[in-house]
């Protein structure tokens, strides 16, 4: 079978650790592409992997089965566009577009041509997380009312020189970078919010953006779920996602290393998970993948592009394109809440309960 | 190499199974003294091969064991370079190139390079490999350091973008300039065992996953064993627990009859569990030579 032709776009520190995973994939054939600069003079010198040095030209002259890109957030709008353009499969890192009208017109163009368009949203790949969208979607723990969505880590930990990271119009900040995941992980298991309030974007060292989150969310016929994203904590290694769900039949627990449930009561078709405590490691909810750079989650997403791609199939199995936009819309909910004060989207909608009157001793 | 080396994750706050685990692990061994009590429970064991990160706190270790010469007679480190966190950090903070600069001798003809704006030359970019692992061996000097590593992210990155050359370097600097031997971490065994091959390196050794379920072995479980009956790989076995998923006895047993491990690699903060795995090491793979 004649190989998959991805171009991988943006060598930064996404996008060389996507590279080395995609040319080591035994059905791709990679070229890369990066403006000029220490990376690209170093990689020229020293691989096989041909690297062009402008994506048009890229685009014009490689006959193209699909790209991975991995440019400054900013850059994610323009560079889907001319790749969807060309009839191309595309992979997009996280966050989607700044604006998600951009996101919206992208997603139906994708499927409007029938491509496999995806967003590096990983963590839908962490077996731990998967493992809590299956107990989810089975009514594991009855219905759901009460949710913390958390992210702390290291990223920015003293004022420091401005890189696109750190500057919020190019799409950085903790909401984009940090924040993103975890919300991304709720519109999985509840959908889009229809509500949010209390939007917090604070800054602890950056000038130019967000290095803290809080905002709460609200699901109409759902939960309501507080965020609580933090990337100037040290005490943190890496970055860590967990979440916590509360439902009538008990409690849900997952980071990237296990997931824990606790059942008030067995509940039929979950096998291995009676009353109470019930923990899997993600030594058994993992598989391998051709490559392991980083761990599964990422090998994971590039290895079900790749093979949708060479497939022929008309949509990513996950994290296609409409999610990411839901998640794009949700933090351009968080952002309009935090800067007017005012609650964003529709409110619980029917009749309210009515309080109820109660006397000096009423029951 | 011995039949059993300690690991390090316990002591940085590394632990696959459960981030609330590696916390209290982080804060059991803040102080240094914490660590230095459990190697030295290790090294009472008999078990003389510390295999550590470059991190800045084995600064401190090499500094105790190299001022009790007669203590720590048979004490060995095997490196493992680089603290890719060390790198990570500067570069967010200073670019690549900054970051590079900031790593570099001050008034040396590489850091002089890296301010141009010219394309670096091939023996440019060889020099300023060189420095860096240099730069990782310092807080070593004076103490054994028989085989030197290479971090699995780092060979895993350079093994998938194709830049293997790299890994050419680095073998032939740990053997010029440091007369150790050079080996290599890798989650991609026996992609890396070809690649090397290829390099003309032979007989690689390769520390990576060995497990009886196949936990993390990326390529294919059967592609494992077929490299090590093959006899072109001097394999460390890491993860023989599979994170605990495999009880001890039966995980011992089972890398005791592979051929061409040569060496197994724990990590444990227990005085029990680390003479435990020592028990079922002697008893099934013989005492070390």
């Amino acid at each position: 079978m004649e190989k998959l032709k991805v171009g991988v776009v943006g060598l930064g520190k996404m996008g060389l650790s996507h590279f080395a995973m995609v040319n080591a994939h035994p059905d791709v054939k990679t070229i890369a592409c990066d403006g000029a600069g220490f990376m690209v003079d170093v990689l020229s010198k020293n691989i096989d992997t041909p690297i062009y040095r402008d994506y048009d030209e890229m685009l014009a002259k490689e006959p193209l089965d699909a790209v991975v890109i991995a440019t400054p957030s900013r850059l994610h709008a323009p560079m889907v566009t001319a790749a969807l353009d060309k009839g191309l499969h595309v992979f997009c890192e996280k966050p989607f577009c700044l604006d998600w009208a951009d996101s919206q017109r992208l997603t139906d163009a994708a499927t409007q041509k029938n491509l496999v368009a995806q967003v590096g949203y990983h963590y839908r790949y962490v077996g731990a997380f998967r493992e809590m969208k299956r107990l989810i979607d089975a009514g594991a723990i009855g219905r759901i009312t009460h949710v913390l969505a958390e992210a702390y880590g290291p990223v920015v930990l003293r004022p420091k020189r401005t890189t696109w990271r750190t500057d919020k119009a190019e799409g950085g900040g903790c909401l984009y970078d940090y924040a993103a995941h975890p919300l991304n992980l709720l519109n999985w298991f509840f959908g889009a919010p229809d509500r949010v309030m209390g939007s917090h974007l604070g800054q602890v060292f950056s000038e130019g953006t967000d290095d803290e989150v809080f905002s709460t969310l609200r699901w109409n016929e759902g939960p309501t779920a507080q965020l609580s994203v933090n990337w100037s904590d040290e005490s943190h290694r890496k970055m860590s996602t967990k979440i916590s769900l509360i439902g009538t039949n008990g409690r849900l627990y997952a980071d990237r290393q296990e997931c824990q449930a606790y059942l008030r009561k067995p509940v039929d078709g979950l096998e291995g998970y009676d009353e109470g405590w019930t923990v899997k490691y993600t030594t058994e909810l993992t598989e391998d993948r051709w490559f392991y750079l980083r761990g599964e989650e990422y090998s994971g997403q590039l290895d079900d592009f790749i093979c949708a791609a060479r497939d022929g199939k008309a949509q990513a199995l996950e994290n296609g394109f409409a999610s990411a936009t839901e998640t794009d819309r949700t933090m351009a909910m968080i952002i309009e809440n935090a800067e007017t004060g005012n609650a964003v989207g529709e409110a619980r909608t029917g009749a309210p309960q009515p309080a109820k009157k109660r006397g000096w001793f009423g029951r | 190499m011995d039949k059993l080396l300690f690991g390090d994750n316990q002591f940085f706050g590394i632990n696959h199974m459960s981030e609330e685990k590696a916390r209290a692990q982080a804060m059991r061994f803040q102080k240094t003294q914490a660590i230095m009590d459990v190697l030295d429970v290790a090294y009472d064991a008999g078990i003389n091969t510390f295999m550590c990160t470059t991190h800045d706190r084995i600064a401190e270790i090499a500094k105790r064991v190299k001022a009790d010469p007669v203590r720590y007679a048979d004490f060995q480190f095997y490196p493992c370079m680089p603290y890719a966190h060390k790198y990570a950090n500067a570069v967010t903070e200073h670019g690549m190139v900054g970051a590079l600069r900031e790593f570099m001798p001050k008034d040396g003809l590489l850091a002089t390079a890296l301010t141009g704006t010219k394309a670096l030359a091939t023996k440019e970019v060889d020099g300023i490999a060189k420095v860096l692992i240099d730069m990782e061996m310092k807080m070593f000097e004076g103490t054994k350091t028989p085989v030197v590593f290479i971090q699995n992210v780092f060979t895993d990155l350079l093994l998938g973008m194709g830049f293997t050359r790299a890994l050419r370097i680095f073998d032939d600097h740990i053997r010029e300039k440091w007369g150790a031997e050079p080996a290599y971490i890798t989650m991609n065994m026996p992609m890396l065992l070809d690649a090397l091959e290829k390099e003309g390196i032979e007989r690689p050794i390769i520390c990576s996953n060995i497990n009886k379920i196949g936990f993390r072995m990326s390529g294919g479980f059967d592609a494992y064993l077929d490299a090590l009956k093959s006899g072109r790989v001097r394999a460390v076995a890491m993860s023989v627990y599979a994170s605990g998923a495999i009880p001890a006895d039966e995980a011992i047993h089972w890398i005791s009859e592979l051929p061409g491990v040569e060496s197994i690699v724990f990590g444990a903060s227990s005085a029990g569990n680390i003479h435990g795995t020592k028990a079922l090491v002697d008893k099934y793979m013989g005492q070390p030579a």
